[in-house]
């Protein structure tokens, strides 16, 4: 047995359910508790297979709630332990999410994405963006990076776990079936022989000594008596959220200096964004590009930024509004000369459909 | 003036005296329980879970790492706990509704996995925390706000056997009883055996206690005994259903 899962620097080419499981490893996750659902289930094969030789541990559990229930249990034993899962899994994670974010554990999730509502399919959506941004019956207290390609499937991986201890929020890969399921070349790396230093976890109960006596018992709990009781509990969770905001908020933008339209999209999607840009630009017509890479929190000032010099956006999703409901936010008491949308629930998109409508419309 | 004296050690002497309804068996239970803790002397390695319900009360009742969850979920919490450090001592505590309807999956499923942790379910015949609606433990004609006219087992259901379903499910190792709050000694003796055979390591440790309502129930104190020892226990018989001795098939 070796305690580095990942000596060095390694290019590979596999799928991206496969880089999540080899991130876990590479960020020193200790435990996962899962439960089958397309299509999320290799995260749990490859770990199942590799986590026995690095000394971790897996939990299958009876259903969602289940897992993440067990998830936060991992967590407050001071665990770096996380879970995955996708569509009506992820309906039913909103329960133990929403205690993470009431009780700051740091519960660290990949979601990939699959039809919905409902069954739907198992393939492919961009639908689950309301459900991870602002799931559950609370206020959206969570950190949600959207990933477009494996390696930063690889990447955010790793940061989602340091994200979520370093803040004390839910902390989400947002992914989906297609980079899932696509294999595709990436690097992979041990963080620390990048200068990435894994956050230290810390236990919730079980601390040394007599609880009383030695120390203060841990008395943790998500529930108040009064209405004003709660008020003082959650106004300085909203504070220490919007205080994170400018730390953790990431985005990707090109050529929008002098664009007189600018793609919006996120996730997968804007790989088809992005391609179409380019091609567009070799053409000459003046194309920019606009991503937000946490959809929570959004970058908004960034966008607003953007705003002020081309407010002519084509929005894409592969939901019907979803995205484009968080960039309205977003845009709120700006001026937005054109916000056109395309909206294809669980379809993906192509550089050369976007090359053909924008040229089309110029 | 709260009588420090009369306390287990593992209470939280700031909370007393405790905020369930005078008369409500939990404290009963969580006296014996301090007892316990104190007796073994596992204060400092235990973590206590509590469900949603009358039971989410006790979550600073002992000087003891307490976790209060989700109405059914405590019991995928302390699991998820006891996987991730073994070390610890993990014990769920929940109604009836959480044990045996919006959490039975999680019940039957550490049972059936045999998880090192130890379940207790207090059985008060209703939902008390909400007000008194029927619960998976309502006797058959019982009056709840749900059953008005009467838990009618056609339409209704039958009580749930809690103790029984688990013992006939789990594997070796395990340790099932049901004690109630009118048998106070019965009841220590089955709370630290299932407490013994979690730190034995030898399986699902499960006490289901047959408890009172008497807010819900509408009953002073005579009736309320009476309701425990005369009607409840005609459905629910307290005893030992499985000791971790005996053998099962794998």
């Amino acid at each position: 047995m070796t305690d580095k899962a990942i000596q060095g620097e390694k290019r590979v080419f596999m799928t991206g359910n496969e880089a999540l499981a080899w991130a876990a490893l590479a960020a020193g996750a200790d435990i996962m508790y899962g439960y089958p659902i397309t299509p999320q289930n290799e995260v749990m094969h490859y770990w199942t297979r590799m986590a026995p030789k690095y000394g971790k541990k897996f939990l299958q559990t009876e259903d969602e709630l289940s897992a993440g229930f067990t998830t936060i249990g991992g967590i407050l034993a001071g665990k770096r332990a996380f879970s995955a899962t996708a569509g009506p899994g992820t309906t039913l994670f909103q329960e133990p999410i929403s205690m993470a974010e009431m009780m700051r554990i740091p519960l660290v999730m990949a979601i990939m994405q699959r039809g919905g509502p409902s069954t739907a399919t198992v393939i492919y959506s961009q639908q689950e963006v309301n459900m991870v941004t602002y799931g559950g019956n609370g206020e959206g207290w969570r950190v949600v990076y959207s990933t477009a390609t494996h390696q930063e499937l690889y990447d955010y991986m790793i940061k989602s776990f340091n994200t979520a201890w370093t803040y004390r929020f839910p902390t989400f890969v947002l992914a989906d079936g297609y980079q899932a399921k696509m294999r595709e070349p990436f690097v992979m790396y041990d963080p620390e022989e990048r200068g990435i230093k894994m956050v230290e976890t810390k236990p919730f109960v079980g601390l040394p000594g007599v609880p009383g006596v030695d120390r203060p018992a841990a008395h943790l709990r998500n529930t108040y008596s009064v209405e004003e009781e709660l008020y003082e509990a959650l106004m300085p969770i909203q504070q220490e959220y919007e205080a994170m905001i400018d730390q953790v908020v990431e985005w990707e933008e090109e050529n929008v200096d002098d664009a007189e339209v600018i793609i919006l999209s996120h996730g997968v999607v804007s790989r088809a964004a992005k391609a179409a840009k380019n091609r567009l630009r070799e053409k000459g017509y003046k194309v920019g590009y606009f991503r937000p890479i946490t959809l929570r929190p959004f970058p908004e000032k960034q966008l607003q930024r953007v705003a002020a010099k081309c407010s002519n956006f084509l929005l894409i999703e592969s939901a019907i509004g979803q995205f484009a409901r968080l960039v309205k936010e977003a845009l709120f008491n700006v001026p937005v000369s054109r916000l056109e949308t395309i909206y294809k629930p669980g379809v993906g998109f192509t550089a050369e459909e976007l090359v053909e409508k924008i040229e089309g419309a110029c | 003036m709260v009588n420090k004296l009369a306390m287990p050690k593992s209470w939280n002497a700031d909370t007393k005296p405790h905020k369930f309804c005078p008369g409500c068996g939990h404290g009963i239970v969580l006296k014996i329980l301090g007892e316990i803790i104190d007796e073994v002397g596992i204060q400092n390695r235990l973590v206590f879970g509590v469900d949603i319900g009358c039971s989410l009360l006790a979550w600073d009742f002992f000087n003891v790492d307490t976790v209060q969850t989700h109405h059914g979920r405590t019991t995928p919490v302390m699991v998820g706990i006891k996987r991730a450090n073994p070390d610890l001592l993990c014990i769920a505590y929940m109604g009836d509704g959480g044990g045996y309807a919006i959490g039975s999956q999680h019940l039957v499923n550490s049972a059936f996995r045999n998880e090192k942790i130890m379940a207790i379910v207090v059985n008060n015949c209703n939902y008390g925390m909400t007000g008194g609606q029927m619960a998976p433990t309502t006797l058959p004609g019982q009056k709840t706000e749900t059953s008005p006219y009467g838990r009618d087992p056609e339409t209704m259901g039958s009580p749930t056997l809690g103790p029984e379903m688990v013992a006939a499910i789990a594997p070796a190792g395990a340790y099932v009883a049901r004690g109630s709050i009118g048998n106070v000694r019965q009841l220590k003796r089955f709370l630290k055996k299932a407490v013994e055979n979690q730190i034995a390591g030898n399986g699902f440790s499960f006490v289901e206690v047959m408890s009172s309502c008497p807010t819900n129930w509408r009953t002073n104190a005579k009736q309320t005994w009476d309701y425990v020892e005369k009607e409840m226990s005609k459905y629910f018989k307290t005893g030992e259903l499985r000791t971790p001795d005996e053998k099962r098939e794998a």
